[in-house]
């Protein structure tokens, strides 16, 4: 699976809400952020907890706005997040 | 926020035994070879280390720059590694600045570099910080008696995925007499963390 996104580059989170694991933290989903690195490539976790087979993907380190996470806070946070569960998000865009 | 552990430690036990004793039984894993390699990987891993790799980041600015850029390739030139578990994990260092201030969390359950901090602190692992460190990290300092700069700016890294995280605090002033094995002594787990000044 070819690297999708490059650094600097806003993407999406998922929103879904599968009934299996999802490695995507809850309070992120849905929410845009901006990839500030790569870190490595590793099989969707989603995929390994049922069994099915999972090839390498890029694990990206997305930063996002409390603001955009919570509603409110002047700090940010980062989530490394598989890129299955990221999409482009279109600039000025908010959830 | 994943609440998928919580409560369940003594199922999960459970299952481990189980899964265990099945190995056992087929042969497949010595209990003496496993007792001996989960000995050896703690005996090894201390927050004495990663205060070793943040002395050497104050002291010599070309070993900060390439801890920075590339942790994994840093590290052995302190005789340490990520390595230890079934595979080697990729650790990024993150500075702390004088604009600038990093936590780190694992919102999902408590990962985080055991090699360069040693086992995780029960505070750590309890939800109550990984829940709240991220909506309010200034609040949750706050209850650790660190009054954070309101100037610097806050990042939160969860841990959640395949990467460790580990900060580099700042250095104290006055220790500039200071050789890297006395820096090294004022340098605490909870400052690698980011929940402390060091």
């Amino acid at each position: 699976m070819p690297e999708r996104f490059a650094l600097g580059e806003h993407v999406r989170a998922a929103r879904h809400d599968p009934p299996h694991h999802c490695r995507l933290p809850r309070y992120a989903r849905g929410a845009r952020g901006t990839v500030v690195d790569v870190g490595g490539w590793h099989p969707l976790p989603d995929d390994r907890a049922r069994g099915l087979p999972a090839e390498l993907e890029p694990v990206y380190t997305v930063r996002f706005t409390a603001r955009e996470l919570f509603g409110g806070g002047d700090h940010a946070v980062t989530v490394d997040i598989w890129q299955s569960h990221l999409s482009p998000a279109a600039e000025g865009a908010s959830r | 926020m994943s609440g998928d552990h919580h409560g369940s430690d003594a199922a999960i036990s459970a299952q481990v035994r189980h899964v265990e004793a099945l190995l056992e039984r087929r042969g497949l894993v010595d209990p003496v070879e496993l007792d001996r390699a989960l000995a050896a990987y703690l005996a090894r891993s201390s927050p004495a280390n990663g205060a070793r790799v943040v002395a050497r980041a104050w002291c010599d600015d070309a070993f900060r720059g390439r801890l920075l850029a590339d942790a994994n390739a840093a590290l052995p030139e302190l005789g340490l590694s990520m390595g230890g578990g079934l595979q080697e994990q990729r650790l990024k260092v993150v500075p702390n600045t004088d604009r600038e201030h990093n936590v780190v969390v694992c919102t999902l359950c408590s990962c985080y570099p055991i090699a360069l901090l040693g086992p995780s602190p029960t505070w750590y692992k309890s939800e109550a910080y990984r829940a709240r460190v991220v909506r309010d990290p200034r609040e949750v300092l706050r209850e650790f008696g660190f009054e954070l700069d309101p100037g610097l700016d806050v990042t939160v890294w969860d841990a959640s995925a395949e990467s460790r995280y580990m900060v580099l605090p700042r250095r104290p002033e006055g220790t500039g007499g200071l050789d890297e094995e006395h820096l090294a002594g004022l340098v605490t787990r909870n400052g690698l963390l980011g929940v402390a000044p060091v």
